[in-house]
């Protein structure tokens, strides 16, 4: 079997020796006998190091990598630079716990003040924290820092990702707060809908920008309703589109959240991932979980701490703003280190081909004749298609080791096409699927 | 230390992707943003540096000892992180079709059935991403059972005062009233306390066995049925599981719900807060009621996140267990439990237990004593023990202990580690005897002395200027 520990049986005995007992069982001594195990447990016998690395590796290998990923749909294949593979492999950021000692910590919690800075550069918001778990917890903790005794409605755009709208219900679910949907038309937030939804209890309304059928809302028309019936607004963002769209914080919602995953995080069968989260200066004390702030030593030397910690749930137990504790620190360093590489030109060229290759395919596709796009509203890296012949083509496209968009309703697709696609390889999906048209 | 955007230089850069090669596409002025955001611009060499000089000041369970209480600050091996980096791993998109994620499957259920095995519990959930997270989605168990159930006046749920903070927080997230019942002398539940708060708007109990002092509650197998014959259910908080694995199971204490931290009991790395996992198990007739992910699995279900949860967290836990295996398990746990004990036994001698007898894998020092004789507190002393190179205690914590100091040092430490940090606390304590304001005044050898969090929390500046 394998093992970490630094000692041997005779050292371990020993040392049970020097605590004056004689026996493991009695350092248990206040288990009772009817619950203490005395048969081991049914576990497999331990392995070594060699053969734990066979076993798991075949593990591995019973999934299938496909050589292009043309699913999108809350999770995104871009290009993850190799730097930014290996930094957040480096022991001391690794294995650290949250930075509680400044002292011995101001590595990590520079890491994370860059991380805020650059979150609320990419939203245009003025405070950021340093993250939650992932961009559905971060749209349902945005809709509880909105909620007051007055206004306890939460309204959720069904055009939103799914999960993210079984978050924020489940999230109102825990408090007994009302989440109502509103419909989705032609692929986007029903506008008049939205208007007759906005009640006076209304604390906030969510949308995601792009949304999950890849279009872009009509922000300002959200917002500005919204606003007029003193609701609030937490707007759901794609990051890379943040490289291009407009921001939260120029469109004037009141809470940016997102999924931070393309910012250099891998796929990993959903995680880790990285929730994001800004506001505005005034709702900054309802930010939920840990936010960095600048201060300085008794030396005036610059240093950083966990700020605002009257908030959080190791003080204010019951009453605090989120039971938040452990976030997503190394994906926060990750992404912050992400935006570091690519800065501000790569950030941006990266968005710019994820929409040029998206309306590349959309184009070709529909030029097939057999494919149809539903929506006609502008979207960005993701879209929505018709045909008849959609498990056929999804088919066709798994052979060639391509893994096609996400199959929606009867025969639709969601496709999503980043900047890891060449043109070559989009060509060859529309000839594959001209194939199967024919 | 310059900010990365102090060391930004107009131009510098690392060409990252190939010109594009098909038509670019213009998003229209009225979807677009105003300007660029002002992110660094840095060479690659730049950027290596940076972080170099960053992970410089950073200490990790590698740097040495890190006995910080309640966070299992174990040894994270090398293994788990190999596996976990895999490309058949990484490059797995959740939502690819069934057949292609065959091996994805098996380890969520490997690592569930394993986890059943630990914890004594039959159904399992890696959704939740952390521990509170997990405490959320138990206490959502708890209550969609009693709304199942149509029993609306349970609206209460007990915490001893000695719970983490999290505890009551997630409480009041699921929209319970949250009733404290204060400790026993001992440290443990005072079962009158607890008869006293239980009744017919009981929801449930929250409780860490062994509990924030560092003991098992004899009284547990009466506690669990005191809170189920109110018609309650128990929920454990798995934040101390690490030093029962394989000697005894929550499900066998009768809780009928738990989480696990795979980021401290499976000594997945906490990577300075995080990304952790806080895999909840419960008895089968809770598992109707555990979280799905509404795009993967459909479903009405309650979620807390998307998809399956910290998926590689998962993988690294399981690598773990399969190396342990059902000898290395119990074997990790039971030198946890000795390397306390044999710490404390060379500690007590400097400074006072809070409780005086044999601990479960931590124990807490109460020094408000020494703080009465020499004016330097637990705060202080934490600080001078950055000077001797060891990470300090968990600080004023249980809230039930005044300067307290909580002391965990995990099986993954030796017996020379653990007499030269008896050693050290000595010589803390007898610097402060000697030279209080050296002590009031530490840390002084880091590379920052003592922040001041009062200016912090007073003119916050939570971002760059740029």
């Amino acid at each position: 079997m394998g093992h970490y520990l630094p000692s041997t049986e005779k050292e371990r005995a020993e040392m049970l020796k020097a605590i004056g007992l004689n026996s493991v069982r009695e350092l248990y001594r206040d288990v009772p006998d009817c619950v203490y195990r005395e048969q081991p447990l049914n576990l497999p016998e331990g392995k070594s190091e060699m053969e734990i690395s066979a076993c798991l590796k075949q593990l591995g290998e019973m999934n299938k990598q496909y050589r292009l990923i043309l699913c999108g749909a809350g999770a995104y294949d871009h290009y993850i630079p190799s730097i930014v593979k290996y930094i957040p492999a480096k022991e001391e950021f690794l294995t650290a716990y949250t930075p509680y000692q400044a002292e011995i910590s101001q590595g990590i919690l520079q890491s994370i003040f860059e991380y805020q800075t650059m979150i609320c550069e990419l939203t245009g918001m003025d405070v950021s924290n340093a993250s939650v778990y992932d961009g559905a917890t971060a749209a349902a903790e945005g809709c509880t820092m909105c909620r007051s005794k007055k206004r306890s409605v939460t309204l959720v755009s069904a055009a939103a990702h799914p999960d993210v709208i079984a978050t924020i219900r489940t999230y109102c679910y825990g408090v007994n707060a009302e989440m109502k949907l509103v419909p989705a038309k032609d692929g986007a937030t029903d506008l008049n809908a939205l208007k007759e939804m906005l009640t006076q209890d209304v604390a906030s309304v969510y949308f995601a920008q792009p949304n999950f059928f890849g279009l872009f809302e009509d922000a300002e028309g959200i917002i500005a309703a919204a606003h007029d019936a003193g609701a609030m607004v937490v707007m759901g963002c794609n990051p890379i589109a943040l490289g291009l769209m407009k921001t939260p914080g120029e469109l004037g919602a009141d809470v940016a959240v997102g999924e931070g995953q393309p910012l250099g995080m891998p796929l990993s069968y959903g995680g880790p991932y990285l929730g994001f989260m800004a506001t505005t200066k005034k709702n900054m004390r309802s930010l939920p979980g840990r936010i960095v702030g600048e201060t300085k030593d008794a030396a005036g030397n610059r240093a950083f701490v966990l700020s605002l910690q009257a908030r959080e749930q190791h003080i204010r137990r019951e009453k605090a703003s989120s039971n938040i504790c452990s976030n997503e620190a190394l994906c926060a360093l990750t992404a912050g280190l992400y935006l570091t590489v690519m800065g501000p030109n790569g950030l941006q060229e990266t968005a710019q081909q994820c929409l040029s290759k998206a309306h590349y395919l959309a184009e070709e596709l529909e030029k097939t004749g057999g494919v149809k796009l539903p929506y006609t509203g502008e979207f960005f890296h993701e879209f929505v298609t018709v045909q008849p012949q959609r498990d056929e083509i999804l088919k066709k496209l798994e052979e060639a080791g391509i893994l096609g968009g996400l199959p929606l309703g009867e025969d639709r697709i969601l496709w999503c096409v980043t900047e890891k696609a060449s043109k070559k390889e989009l060509d060859e999906v529309v000839r594959l699927v001209k194939e199967v048209l024919a | 230390m310059k900010l990365v955007f102090e060391k930004s230089m107009p131009g510098h850069a690392s060409v990252i992707l190939p010109p594009l090669d098909v038509e670019k596409k213009a998003l229209p002025e009225n979807l677009s943003r105003g300007r660029l955001p002002r992110l660094p611009e840095l060479s690659e060499t730049e950027v290596s540096r940076h972080y170099t000089e960053l992970v410089h000041e950073v200490y990790g369970v590698n740097s040495g000892f890190y006995p910080l209480g309640s966070c299992t600050m174990k040894y994270n091996p090398r293994i788990d992180e190999e596996i976990a980096a895999l490309p058949s791993f990484t490059g797995i998109h959740p939502l690819a079709p069934q057949e292609a994620t065959e091996g994805c499957r098996k380890v969520l259920e490997e690592a569930a059935d394993l986890l059943e095995e630990i914890s004594g519990m039959d159904a399992m959930t890696f959704q939740p991403a952390a521990g509170a997270h997990g405490e959320f989605t138990g206490v959502l168990l708890i209550k969609q059972y009693h709304d199942a159930r149509g029993d609306e006046k349970r609206r209460k749920i007990i915490v001893p005062d000695s719970a983490h903070g999290t505890n009551p927080a997630t409480a009041a997230m699921c929209g319970y009233e949250v009733v404290n019942i204060a400790s026993a002398p001992d440290g443990c539940v005072d079962l009158d306390a607890l008869k006293a708060a239980l009744g017919e708007d009981t929801a449930g109990l929250m409780l860490t066995n062994p509990n924030t002092v560092g003991l098992f509650d004899p009284n547990i197998l009466e506690i669990t049925r005191l809170v189920h014959e109110a018609g309650g259910l128990c929920y454990y908080d798995g934040a101390n599981l690490n030093a029962i694995m394989g000697h005894v199971r929550p499900g066998d204490m009768g809780f009928d719900c738990v989480h696990m931290n795979l980021h401290k009991t499976f000594a997945t790395p906490h990577g300075g807060g995080g990304p952790g996992a806080g895999a909840v198990g419960c008895k089968a007739f809770l598992a109707p009621y555990l979280p799905k992910s509404a795009l993967m699995d459909g479903g009405e279900g309650i979620q807390v996140r998307g998809f399956a949860g910290n998926f590689l967290v998962v993988l690294k836990a399981l690598t773990y267990i399969l190396t342990l295996g059902k000898e290395g398990i119990p074997q990790a746990s039971e030198t946890a439990v000795l390397n306390a004990n044999y710490l404390m036994k060379g500690v007590k001698e400097v400074f006072t237990p809070a409780f005086d007898r044999i601990c479960m894998h931590e124990f807490v020092l109460d020094l408000s004593d020494y703080k009465k004789a020499t004016g330097v507190s637990a705060l202080d002393v934490a600080k001078r023990l950055i000077d001797y190179g060891i990470h300090p205690p968990t600080m004023y914590f249980p809230l039930i202990v005044h300067e307290a100091l909580m002391l965990e040092p995990t099986e993954t430490e030796s017996r020379e580690t653990l007499d030269q940090v008896a050693e050290i606390f000595r010589k803390v304590k007898e610097d402060g005897i000697r030279e209080p304001e050296l002590l009031h005044t530490a840390p002084h050898n880091a590379t920052i002395g003592r922040p001041d969090e009062v200016a912090a929390a007073r003119n916050p500046i939570l971002k760059a200027e740029l």
